[in-house]
């Protein structure tokens, strides 16, 4: 698999003491830019010390003081962190393998892979890897009144179950909604011509944030008094067919489903696409077959396309499962867990954020992180399958 | 795990196989009636945003649509408003300093990464490559707490810099995976020819490895801008709510918060938020599609 470097030419005065320069200068970019990042007010002072320098107090002054050119320090901070991630980044990886180049043939191939690696594999390992363990220890160890258990066992109080069920209604609703709209959608636009362009308009909302789509939402299902003119369309559709108002987001339990509704809205587009290549994928022998033999278009679609393309439809199911097992904004934003529709993740955010019960937090946390655990083997599973992990 | 999004833009004509009947009208008009059911949320909140506040509470948005051209009915005074008073300048300034180098800084990091673990043999490799797979799908929610603890030990808490790492961290596995995937497709011929003519891995990776792999590269700045511009969660929890931190999601979420009737103000704000994400999708709908199919993994 891997290529032998053969690298041996004999290098000049220059060369030689290039690459350590380099080394030196991107980790002092890295540092600087670090120290000068690290601080809350990070932006004004970097302006501040530049108007400064160049004779301007009053605007230093200004800065320092909440007023002024914010908006301008802000930028400017955001310029010089793309310039030092980048390239103080690249500085050192470029002076970091000169060096390793310096060795001899046999070191530089032991050496060099690590210089590749060492950079995600930190950052993956202090963000990622190690506070996975941490929550898992802190939820055995912070505020548990002697019983290292005592979060979980709370989980299981009439309340936690609640929001355990919510979590089901949305991994069925959620994901089997986008899942079924999605392939009858893709099953759909695939016989129309301007196909392209029927895909935009579904794939669009893909685009708008969760928390932007739930204004939108909060206005469909605004809810008027049944005196007053409905302006959200839900409810004067509605009330046109003869029904009184209802409160989508408030009454119990249609507020988890308008809320699910959301959801599959957001991601049906995906849903679609992904499930529409498949179906482009199956070979048109088979589907002229089908038909010669007499099949129905609706058959067509449900014996022959749909087991052909059952690995797609789990994958795509999997993928959306993850994102809904860990749905936030949307409660989050829309009722705030109120009126039944709590869900994990919210919950989780406001005993960590608004409760400093951190503990139960990070319970709640690896509650979801054991939901994924069976995805995480299955991948890993197949990437051994591959030949990869081995 | 990802879909082959290559398929995705290959057209092929059915039209020769099949029969007339299915071009039928009832099809048809079925495609066309999802489609504006899924349009109409939308294009509800863009009409709102710019009539005037009185108007928006005492009739429906389509009203609106049946007579376009009274007087009056028609303003950017919401913009105005929400722009003025609601700090959604310092939001959208703030939303591009945290998404840029959010953006950018992961590609590099997990570009080196992709190259070793695909083209250069050293041990663990594998192990650590299952690792970054594993990670994929791994809850942010996991990180949080110990994440947060420490940024509150060496001062990071409510910093760009802070978010920046979390964001370039948490966007990492991703990035390796997907330019792993591409990276470990490019012809072996390619790389032996270059080692034969004495180039370094480093060179290897510089001149061929990283041109070759633009798109995979792309496919992943689009994604990951999309979700670090979207992110609510990780704003809230390493950015804080104050005024001068906000990004664009905390901005609204705020303004739900301080006024949830006052529609004209939200619909304003809500739009504001989607047009930078709006835009890259109609100006780079291909590469979006290609950058959505590839990160769904998230």
């Amino acid at each position: 698999m891997a290529i032998e470097s053969r690298d041996q030419t004999k290098v000049g005065p220059v060369r030689r003491f290039a690459p350590p320069l380099a080394a030196v200068l991107g980790l002092a970019v890295i540092g600087i830019g670090v120290s000068i990042l690290a601080d809350r007010n990070a932006a004004t002072n970097l302006l501040a010390f530049i108007y400064e320098a160049l004779g301007n107090t009053q605007g230093a002054l200004d800065l320092r003081n909440g007023v002024g050119d914010q908006l301008l320090a802000k930028l400017l901070l955001g310029v010089v962190a793309v310039f030092v991630g980048v390239a103080g980044i690249w500085m050192l990886y470029v002076g970091a393998s000169a060096i390793v180049g310096l060795l001899s043939p046999k070191w530089q191939g032991r050496i060099l892979p690590w210089v590749f690696v060492v950079p995600a594999i930190a950052l993956l390992t202090f963000f990622l890897i190690y506070p996975t363990i941490g929550t898992i220890i802190t939820s055995f160890t912070v505020q548990t009144n002697g019983d290292p258990l005592a979060h979980f066992k709370a989980l299981t109080s009439p309340a936690y179950l609640d929001l355990l069920r919510n979590n089901v209604t949305w991994l069925i609703v959620g994901t089997g909604g986008s899942v079924l709209l999605g392939l009858l959608i893709a099953g759909l636009v695939d016989r129309v011509r301007r196909e392209a362009l029927a895909k935009t308009f579904i794939f669009l909302p893909l685009a708008i944030s969760f928390i932007g789509a739930s204004v939108i939402w909060r206005f469909m299902y605004e809810w008027k008094p049944e005196a007053q003119t409905q302006i959200g369309l839900v409810n004067a559709v509605w009330t046109g067919l003869g029904g009184e108002p209802v409160r989508w987001i408030q009454e119990q339990p249609i507020n988890t489903f308008a809320l699910i509704l959301i959801f599959v809205w957001l991601q049906t587009g995906f849903a679609m696409v992904v499930l529409s290549a498949a179906i482009k994928g199956v070979s048109v022998e088979v589907i002229e077959a089908a038909r010669l033999d007499g099949a129905s278009e609706r058959q067509l679609f449900l014996r022959i396309i749909v087991p052909i393309i059952k690995g797609s439809i789990i994958t795509v199911a999997t993928t959306i499962a993850i994102v809904v097992l860990k749905i936030f904004d949307i409660i989050y934003v829309m009722t705030g867990g109120r009126n039944g529709t709590d869900v994990l993740a919210n919950r989780m955010f406001v005993e960590f954020y608004e409760f400093f019960n951190d503990g139960r937090a990070a319970a709640l946390a690896t509650l979801l992180f054991i939901a994924v655990l069976p995805v995480m083997f299955i991948n890993v599973r197949n990437l051994r399958r591959q030949g990869i992990g081995s | 795990m990802t879909a082959p999004a290559r398929t995705v833009e290959r057209r092929r004509s059915f039209a020769a196989w099949r029969p007339a009947l299915l071009r039928s009208a009832p099809l048809r008009i079925a495609v066309v009636a999802i489609c504006a059911l899924w349009s109409v949320p939308t294009i509800g909140l863009l009409i709102t945003s710019v009539r005037n506040p009185t108007d928006i509470t005492t009739s429906g948005w389509w009203e609106a649509l049946l007579n376009p051209f009274k007087d009056g009915q028609w303003t950017l005074g919401n913009y105005q408003a929400v722009i003025a008073s609601e700090g959604f300048i310092t939001a959208f300034i703030n939303s591009l300093v945290v998404t840029i180098p959010s953006t950018v800084i992961p590609i590099t990091i997990a570009a080196f990464a992709a190259y070793a673990f695909a083209w250069i043999n050293f041990p663990m490799r594998g192990l650590l490559f299952a690792v970054v797979v594993g990670l994929l799908v791994v809850p942010l929610q996991m990180a949080f707490i110990p994440v947060l603890r420490l940024f509150g030990q060496v001062g990071l808490n409510g910093t760009f810099l802070g978010i920046w790492l979390a964001h370039t961290a948490f966007g990492l596995p991703l990035a390796i995976f997907l330019l792993y995937n591409f990276i470990s497709q490019l012809p072996r011929d390619l790389f032996e020819s270059a080692a034969i003519d004495g180039a370094s891995h480093f060179q290897v990776f510089i001149r061929l490895v990283l041109p070759l792999s633009v798109p995979a590269i792309g496919a992943f700045a689009i994604f990951q801008f999309l979700w670090v511009w979207n992110d609510l969660l990780v704003a809230l929890i390493f950015l804080g709510t104050g005024a001068e931190q906000r990004v664009l999601p905390s901005a609204l979420n705020v303004l739900i918060g301080n006024r949830g009737g006052q529609w004209h103000l939200l619909t304003a704000g809500a739009f504001l938020t989607m047009v930078v994400p709006l835009a890259v999708f109609l100006l780079l709908q291909r590469a979006f599609v290609r950058g959505i199919l590839a990160g769904s993994v998230k």
